[in-house]
């Protein structure tokens, strides 16, 4: 072990020029189920805290122990936090990839390791950072389990000089972690402590590559997709949830349930305003969902890829019956079992057009947990108006990673819509009723609930062809009248989904994108600006798409579809919708199980856009 | 419009029960069933029931699966909202629809395909959630919607009109809803509305999931002299464990029983049941002596018919879940939304 101090600033002084002051990524490798997790999202928050925009990314296996985890953290003060190929500063704890590892780095990036055991140096265009990581716990701590999870703490706390992490705000959230077991932050400390003060004695610190405190994400949330989607449930008003566990929906049954246990307590009894049920499968849970919609609940399920196909025949029953139900989709890598810890937007068509025969299904797309928040909250009361599941379209970069936004918001003046339901005192002045009676003309028909009045109101619910009184028919012109009927208020669903935010400025080549391709776009675009190239974009937040889609289309010559699936799924589903023609449609696609970059992006439009000349005219 | 309307002829039994109702407005649309299925006679017992009960037709919900059995919510209590759902599914619409609103009465027909072969995890799980309701299986050991192929509780050796043979052992519905801890386990048969008709009273009013596996005879595909769950084999073979009485609740008790010979059960909901020992001196509220009596008659060929298990003690879904006695579907922002305050808190954790 060397006793004197590193040149931390490596064999020249310099770093990439894409890297600097609040401007870095940094990745951890770690072994799954060591511990790590909590110490590298101490890490993240630590420098969230210090008011510096920050993503970080976990890329873990479909394992509990042993296999290798990643987690990645992009800082940028700027704001762009979609991914950023290249690594500044690995920290290598994992023998298995530490090779590889070692090789992602960009020239001249860092490698922390742990020093206990010789590293052959097998690169020399990087700067080592050895820390004895696995001795020093091994001296300092006595309990087994401890030797073993504080080298992560350890290895944050020499972070913490070497990039100039405020060290109080690292206590602070230590304290807060271990409030109520006040016994574990004391040594908690010590580790942070330990690592904080051989890296200040071996290193010359701050690297580079460091931190200075701004203001950029003052005043914002770090929040992951699901634990904003299982809030916003609350929010809305859902009562039952009935789920399946499944990665990467699993949290946010949890999130709900942990709200809930806070926020839906009877202060009067104590007792529950609402009932999670963990169904025997994925076609059990869709099945409570849609009996509880019917019966005029709100309620939800979660899921992704293998147990959204499980529930196909029950959407199209409530899509048939028109049943209010809510279905969040935490898509995954399909097909199949897929990569299950991998994220994807690969369920766009299975999805609007879930189930047999001529169904479509409303899809929501966030893009922020706080448009998780909104989404979910604001989903209740769109399958209510509309009579109709309502799929939200999250995947597993948005739900299971922590995002930089704005504050979550809720309005108090404005209470839940639930849509046409008839009540027992306006059935007692109705002449007739008919379950499926257009009697607005928007499609939309009026529903009752079960016990509503002794008399009137009451109907039959089947998935079997039926006429505007419920009853069951085989007449084919009857069934066709209804089909149009539901093709008419699919049409007009418009005016109750979120619109697309478009940014137009009269470039005639334009991009389409939605969900978590969002986050690389405002650095797509910056890129392109310092290139005089601009583009206009339109971001889908809801499908039936509204016109503004097909105008968009329309107005532009050229028209980037960036998505990440294998099929360009969203530019059939733009092509069957708004009748695009094929010919200015291109696809930008990444499907390799990680987000799309904006490097992506730029580097598939670059190539597509015309010689330089021209290229002026694009961006006029 | 295309269905066959009901015509309104003045029904033999024009009395009103204690709600004014007669036995009409506990009707439905016309059967579509053949002539002589016994699944009609089931209809018959549930409009027979509900009405003597004097149970508000609007105070309940009806949900099937798919099947022919599961087709018959609509020839019957045309004023309840039903729900036929899709095969094999409706126990999770039945779990959701309780879950929404506690305070209705839920009737769930099913048939032997629907629950015992596509549905049997659903049946087996809402057993074991103990949703209150009651759950009626109309058993022909057959497919009788798909034209006769042998069900899962078609017995080892039956035969089909077609000739077809059962070679496997059948799924017993009774034995494994008490195996799996349901409160209420009964059978019938189609044929002894006598039997049936208290059957299903003492079932709706069971707080807890009641069962009732009725055999009801595919007159089309299953009712040969070689059928299993055929009119003859059944007559001929039913034994009857235990006879029961329903007195509503509110209602006096006019019969009178010898202390000696019958039970009285009171149910959570004041009605009682009057049970009639018979020689064998059964006792339906011992679960393993009811797994074994039903175990042994099977073994003889015969079947163990009545009140075969009852359990008052046990905690409904609801009780389990700890929830509100208002119903889920009438809480309204006011009681579900936190708000704005309280999401500014929220945000303050997340910084
Ligand atoms: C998913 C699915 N598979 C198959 C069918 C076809 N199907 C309709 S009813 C039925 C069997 C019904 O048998 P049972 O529940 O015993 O009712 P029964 O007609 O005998 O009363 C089948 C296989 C279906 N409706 N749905
Ligand atoms: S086929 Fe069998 S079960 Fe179906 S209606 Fe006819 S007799 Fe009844
Ligand atoms: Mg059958």
């Amino acid at each position: 072990m060397s006793r004197g101090k590193r040149a931390a600033g490596g064999r020249t002084g310099k770093t990439r020029k894409t890297a600097g002051v609040n401007n870095f990524v940094v990745k951890f490798a770690n072994v799954n189920g060591s511990g790590s997790a909590s110490a590298n999202n101490l890490f993240a928050k630590a420098i969230f805290r210090m008011g510096i925009p920050v993503s970080p990314h976990n890329i873990f296996p479909s394992n509990i122990q042993g296999l290798p985890t990643w987690y990645e953290v992009r800082v940028n003060d700027k704001g762009f936090l979609g991914r950023r190929e290249g690594v500044d500063l690995m920290v290598a704890v994992n023998e298995q990839t530490i090779v590889r590892d070692i090789e992602s780095v960009v020239p001249d990036g860092y490698v922390l390791y742990d020093s206990s055991k010789a590293l052959r140096p097998i690169r020399k265009d990087v700067n080592f950072l050895p820390i004895p990581l696995k001795d020093i716990c091994l001296r300092e701590f006595q309990h087994p389990g401890q030797r073993q999870l504080f080298q992560n703490i350890v290895y944050v706390g020499a972070l913490a000089t070497l990039l100039d992490i405020d060290f109080g705000i690292l206590t602070g959230m230590i304290s807060e972690q271990f409030r109520g077991k006040e016994k574990l932050i004391l040594p908690n400390v010590h580790a942070l402590e330990l690592g904080y003060h051989y890296a200040r004695d071996h290193f010359d610190c701050p690297l580079p590559i460091r931190l200075r405190p701004s203001r950029k994400a003052r005043g914002k949330i770090l929040m992951d997709g699901n634990t904003a989607i299982g809030l916003g449930c609350v929010y809305g008003g859902a009562t039952v949830a009935s789920w399946y566990p499944l990665t990467p929906s699993t949290s946010v049954v949890e999130a709900y349930g942990k709200y809930c246990k806070r926020l839906r307590i009877d202060p009067g009894t104590g007792k529950r305003k609402f009932a999670i049920v963990q169904a025997e499968d994925e076609l059990a849970a869709i099945g409570i969902a849609i009996g509880a919609g019917w019966n005029g609940a709100r309620a939800f399920t979660a899921s992704s890829g293998p147990g959204v196909s499980l529930m196909q025949e029950f959407l199209g029953l409530a899509y048939f019956a028109e049943v209010p139900v809510v279905l969040f989709n935490i898509q995954r890598v399909g097909p199949s079992t897929g990569m299950p810890t991998r994220t994807q937007q690969g369920d766009l068509l299975s999805c609007a057009f879930a189930s047999h025969g001529d169904t479509r299904q409303v899809l929501l797309f966030p893009s922020t947990p706080k448009e998780c928040f909104e989404f979910a909250a604001g989903s209740f009361d769109i399958a209510d108006r509309l009579q109709t599941p309502v799929i939200v379209m999250s995947d597993l970069e948005l739900g299971m990673n922590e995002h930089v936004c704005d504050p979550l918001e809720w309005d108090d003046t404005g209470g839940y819509d639930r849509g046409k339901v008839l009540g027992g005192e306006q059935l007692e002045q109705m002449e007739e009723y008919g379950r499926y009676l257009d009697v607005d003309g928007d499609g939309v028909p009026w529903r009752t609930l079960p016990g509503a009045h002794p008399e009137r109101g009451s109907y039959f619910t089947r998935g079997s062809s039926h006429d505007a009184m419920a009853a069951y028919t085989e007449d084919g012109n009857v069934y066709a009248e209804v089909m149009d009927r539901l093709a008419r208020k699919f049409a007009g669903a418009g005016k109750v989904l979120p619109e697309p935010e478009i940014q137009a400025d009269g470039a005639s080549r334009g991009m389409i994108y939605f969900g978590t391709t969002a986050g690389a776009i405002p650095e797509v675009q910056h890129k392109f600006a310092k290139r005089g190239v601009r583009l206009d974009t339109l971001r889908i937040r809801s499908y039936p798409f509204h016109d503004a889609v097909s105008r968009f289309i329309e107005e532009h010559e050229i028209v980037y579809v960036i998505e990440q699936n294998r099929d360009a799924q969203l530019k059939s589903l733009l092509k069957i919708d708004c009748g695009a023609n094929d010919g200015k449609m291109r696809s930008v696609l990444n499907y390799n199980g990680v987000v799309i970059s904006a490097d992506q992006i730029q580097e598939a439009i670059l190539v597509d856009l015309p010689e330089a000349p021209e290229r002026e005219q694009a961006s006029a | 419009m295309s269905y066959i309307v009901k015509p309104r002829f003045h029904h033999p039994q024009l009395q009103k029960n204690d709600l004014g109702y007669t036995r009409r407005d506990y009707e439905g649309t016309l059967t579509t069933l053949c002539g002589g299925c016994g699944h009609d006679s089931i209809s018959a017992a549930i409009i027979h029931a509900v009405h003597e009960m004097s149970l508000a037709p609007h105070q309940l919900a009806k949900v099937s699966g798919i099947g022919c059995s599961s087709k018959i919510p609509s020839y019957f209590l045309e004023r309840s909202h039903g729900f036929n759902s899709v095969h094999g599914r409706m126990p999770s619409i039945a779990t959701g629809a309780n879950l929404a609103n506690r305070e209705l009465y839920y009737l769930g027909i099913s048939g032997d395909g629907d629950t015992a072969s596509i549905g049997l995890g659903q049946f087996c799980h809402i057993v074991r959630r103990r949703i209150n309701m009651l759950y009626i299986v109309a058993n022909n050991g057959t497919y009788g919607l798909t034209k006769g192929q042998l069900s899962a509780t078609a017995d080892l050796g039956s035969k089909t009109k077609s000739g077809e043979e059962s070679q496997y052992d059948n799924i017993d519905l009774v034995s494994l809803a008490i195996d799996l801890g349901a409160s209420f386990v009964a059978r019938s048969f189609s044929g002894d509305k006598e039997q049936l008709v208290p059957l299903i009273q003492a079932g709706l009013s069971h707080r807890g999931f009641a069962l009732i596996d009725v055999i009801s005879p595919c007159v089309t595909f299953n009712n040969t002299p070689l059928s299993a769950h055929g009119y003859k084999n059944t007559w001929e073979n039913n034994v009857v464990l235990s006879e029961i009485d329903f007195v509503p609740m509110r209602k006096e008790i006019t019969a009178r029983y010898s202390a000696g010979k019958d039970k009285e059960i009171t149910l959570h909901d004041g009605s009682v049941i009057h049970l009639h020992k018979t020689g064998s001196g059964y006792d339906p509220g011992n679960r393993e002596n009811a797994l074994l009596h039903v175990n042994e008659y099977k073994k003889q060929g015969r079947i163990a018919t009545g009140l075969l298990y009852i359990n008052q003690d046990q905690s409904d879904f609801h009780e389990l879940a700890d929830t509100v006695n208002k119903p889920f579907n009438r809480l309204n922002e006011h009681d579900l939304c936190p708000g704005g305050e309280v999401l500014a808190d929220i945000n303050e954790t997340f910084m």
